[in-house]
């Protein structure tokens, strides 16, 4: 295992610095710099800001530089806010990401699991086919129409919750469950859909046949093979929920980092823009790690290979 | 059966959730005003700040010599500044009141002295330096042509008195020294956090030091800026709030929501689509203020047919601008008869820009392109955003319609957009503009040949001349009439289409009293307060 996870790590070397290439030009190919904006600025005073900011060194130089950058974590300072680097943003905004990201995770789980697995177990019944619509137009229903209903319902109408920020416990409410419900959506999906095809194989059968109750059967036997689609997608998910979402943290004001992310490429902060992409890689690279190993555990086969 | 007292239960929960008392009304328990403040400023340095946000920020924090009035944009108030007096516009001398910095530290004309070089520090590269530059030899040393500053036009007499030098007479100087760039800042705190001259000295996230009616207690990035009453401030028995707390919600529907939630006294602004509604439903608590900014069409004076006066006139009176505010913004905006938006006493340039369809064809006709025939297919250029969109189909329409000449649209995000037409790539553009001060100047500055903001590359010797003429002329009525004059000649050869003048759709709370509706964006928080 040990050394599966060292192979894995040494893989990602290459991939990350891949991704760090073609972000590099690609920022630097993109039309529009950090400075250009509608109130026109001296050019003696672009100049300076270039000067300052290393944009006028040869572009070697410049991959060079920020590479060694970000390897040794020394950012400089952002144009999009001065006084601060990349490694204050992410510090200051990633736990924010990460609390929503897991309280949505926990929500979806919650939701999706049990309803995916009655849907299967009670399947062509009114328990398969009405939350496997509901599912259906969760799926349908973007979070931008979701969270504003959450918030129209238990904000303005019955008042009971904050609208926008994350200062008490209670704020984390209504992103966790609207980050939350769009992913119960699928899982719930993915849950039935895997648990059908386990329930259909031969160790199923013998299960039942050596008369082990249906509850051991769908809950003991055909869940650790059933729940394999969620777990792969499990990886990414995770990696993209508690690096941020920049809709949820728009519509309820939550302080974290997705919306850097979005915002670091409209205002062309070159650095936040490299670190908040690496930073997403490397976290997604981790995540389908994890994932891979946790396969392993759940499909004895495997771990032959 | 059993749905009844499920119903009943939500329902009690529902009037229990409406009889909390709100986030406002514990705050103006406390005498906390909470207010909608857009997105997260990049900064609250004076010197380096750019955007709106964080100047409502900053005038809280710092006083430059002339406080904001509360109601009346046009009148000077004492701020730093106990009183002044000048030699024909053109040598200021401001003696200064005691007054202290959060740190304890004297305010001294020699902080002004400091934020000034600061401020003009070529290194520091701030955007608005250009607004120094009417100080003598101010623009000389920012662009590195001097490296003493003590040539530049202004002095410290002594620890409280400051004058200050111009190139020539302005006649609201006073009006234009409210803007932050004019700002002092504390030596002290900044030396101990870096250069004079270094962007990213971070000594307003360190230890804000200031000199203003509220002092920093808590920022938060994307979250919450705290500001608290000052207890040293020179003026702090009229501060009549015990402190501000700003919101930085980027999305104008959740501020719209938390205000009706009742967790704001005040919103930034108010979704476009929903003005409308809220005019009809009479909602007391929205407020159009008027705003000095106007939303216009560039159009490229140097590229062919645009290059002739005929043509471009012929488009602007095909344009019907009343129809766009009543049926597009719909926001409470004015058709724009002018470039100068009304507001500023004393100025009234005669309008121009009119809707005559007649009057458009027969140009148009004039220039060789009758009925629209010949008339090469030009393209509106304008930035991403659906409002712009619909007023760019409107006036395609228009013109389809009114004139036989077909345009096309092309949109551009943002930043490429800036530098597509500073490059001068462009035909027709969509362009706002938002006056820094009180006067027309900083209007029809940017239509000067020598503007650096001149993007529709117009030119006209008389009115260079003219505005040249306004800037040494020391009778304020003569000045503006001189001015008056330029844009009408400006306007004759219509380098530019006046669509129409902003105006500042707000939401606030009628127990808020002391907001008074200003034009500029400049606000003096003292005078705000609770009613009982």
């Amino acid at each position: 295992m040990l050394r599966f996870i060292f192979i894995r790590l040494g893989q990602a070397i290459p991939i990350l610095l891949a991704i760090y290439t073609i972000t590099f030009f690609m920022v630097r190919a993109a039309p529009g710099g950090p400075f250009s904006q509608e109130r026109k600025v001296a050019p003696h005073i672009i100049e300076q800001q270039m000067e300052y900011y290393g944009f006028n060194d040869p572009i070697h130089v410049q991959f060079f530089r920020t590479l060694w950058q970000h390897i040794t974590f020394d950012f400089p300072p952002l144009t999009s806010y001065p006084g601060l680097t990349s490694k204050d943003i992410i510090a200051d905004t990633f736990p924010v990401s990460l609390q929503l990201g897991l309280l949505a995770m926990i929500v979806a789980l919650s939701i999706s699991l049990p309803i995916g697995i009655l849907a299967a177990a009670r399947k062509n019944t009114v328990l398969d086919y009405a939350p496997m619509s509901m599912a259906m137009v969760g799926i349908c229903l973007p979070t931008f129409v979701i969270g504003p209903l959450l918030a129209l319902l238990f904000g303005v109408w019955l008042g009971w919750l904050n609208i926008s920020g994350w200062f008490s416990v209670y704020d984390r409410i209504l992103p966790a469950c609207t980050l939350g419900l769009f992913y119960a959506a699928y899982i719930a999906r993915l849950t039935r859909g895997g648990m059908l095809e386990t329930l259909n194989m031969d160790y199923i059968r013998s299960a039942r046949a050596k008369g082990a109750s249906e509850r051991r059967v769908v809950l003991v036997h055909a869940l650790r093979g059933g729940i394999m689609p969620v777990v792969s997608f499990f990886g990414p998910a995770l990696a993209g929920l508690i690096s941020g979402s920049f809709v949820v943290e728009t519509i309820f004001q939550v302080p974290g980092l997705g919306r850097h992310f979005i915002q670091a490429a409209l205002s062309r902060d070159h650095s936040l823009i490299l670190s908040t992409v690496l930073f997403y890689a490397a976290l997604i690279i981790v995540a389908n790690m994890i994932v891979d190993i946790v396969q392993i555990l759940l499909n004895p086969k495997l771990r032959y290979q | 059966m059993k749905l009844k007292p499920l119903i009943f239960a939500t329902l009690a929960c529902a009037c229990a959730g409406f009889s909390y008392a709100t986030p406002a009304d514990d705050a103006i328990k406390e005498g906390i005003l909470l207010l909608g403040n857009g997105s997260e400023p990049h900064s609250l340095d004076p010197h380096i700040n750019s955007s709106l946000n964080g100047h409502h920020v900053v005038v809280s924090l710092i006083e430059g010599l002339i406080a904001p009035h509360p109601t009346d944009d046009n009148i000077p108030m004492p701020g730093m500044a106990e009183k002044w007096e000048h030699d024909d516009y053109t040598v200021w001398t401001f003696h200064l009141r005691e007054a202290t910095w959060t740190n304890g530290e004297p305010v001294t004309a020699n902080d002004f002295l400091y934020g000034f070089q600061r401020i003009l520090s070529p290194k520091l590269g701030s955007q608005y330096s250009e607004m120094l530059f009417s100080m003598k030899n101010a623009k000389a040393f920012n662009e590195g042509e001097i490296e003493d500053f003590s040539q530049v036009g202004a002095i410290a007499v002594d620890d409280r008195t400051l004058k200050v030098t111009l190139n020539g007479p302005v006649l609201y100087f006073l009006n234009m020294i409210k803007h932050e760039s004019w700002f002092p800042v504390n030596k002290t705190t900044v030396e101990k956090y870096g250069a004079i001259d270094d962007p990213a000295n971070n000594w307003i996230r360190e230890e804000y030091v200031g000199n203003g009616p509220f002092k920093l207690k808590n920022w938060q990035m994307n979250q919450i800026i705290e500001v608290e009453k000052n207890p040293d401030y020179w003026d702090a028995e009229n501060v009549l709030l015990n402190g501000i707390k700003f919101y930085p919600i980027a999305s104008s529907n959740t501020e719209d929501q938390t205000f009706n939630r009742g967790g704001l006294h005040k919103t930034y602004e108010v979704p476009a689509d929903l003005i409308p509604v809220y005019q009809e439903r009479k909602d007391s608590n929205l407020r159009i203020d008027p705003f000095l900014g106007s939303y216009f069409y560039a159009l490229n004076n140097t590229v062919p047919p645009l290059d002739n006066p005929k043509v471009r006139k012929a488009l602007s009176y095909a344009v019907n601008r009343n129809s766009i505010v009543r049926r597009i913004t719909k926001g409470g905006q004015t058709a724009a008869a002018t470039f100068t938006p009304s507001g500023i006493s004393g100025y009234e340039p005669s309008p121009v820009a009119e809707f005559n369809p007649k009057k458009a064809r027969e140009l148009l006709a004039e220039a060789g392109y009758p009925g629209g025939e010949g008339f090469p297919k030009l393209t509106l250029l304008f930035n991403t955003l659906e409002s712009h969109k619909a007023i760019a189909e409107a006036v395609q329409e228009m013109w389809l319609k009114i004139l036989g000449v077909e345009i096309e649209l092309r949109n551009q995000e943002w930043k490429v957009f800036v530098d597509t037409i500073s490059d001068g790539n462009f035909q027709i553009a969509r362009y706002g503009w938002i006056g820094d001060y009180l006067y027309p100047d900083t209007f029809l500055r940017i239509l000067h040949s020598d503007s650096g903001q001149n993007d529709s590359r117009y030119s006209n010797p008389v009115y260079d001349r003219l505005l040249d003429e306004s800037f040494v002329e020391v009778d304020p009525k003569k000045r503006l009439d001189i001015l008056a004059e330029a844009e009408a000649i400006m306007l004759e050869d219509m380098p530019i289409i006046p669509i129409y003048h902003y105006v500042r759709p707000i939401r606030l709370d009628p127990r808020v009293k002391g907001w008074h509706p200003k034009s500029i964006g400049i606000r003096n928080y003292k005078g705000i307060y609770f009613e009982n």
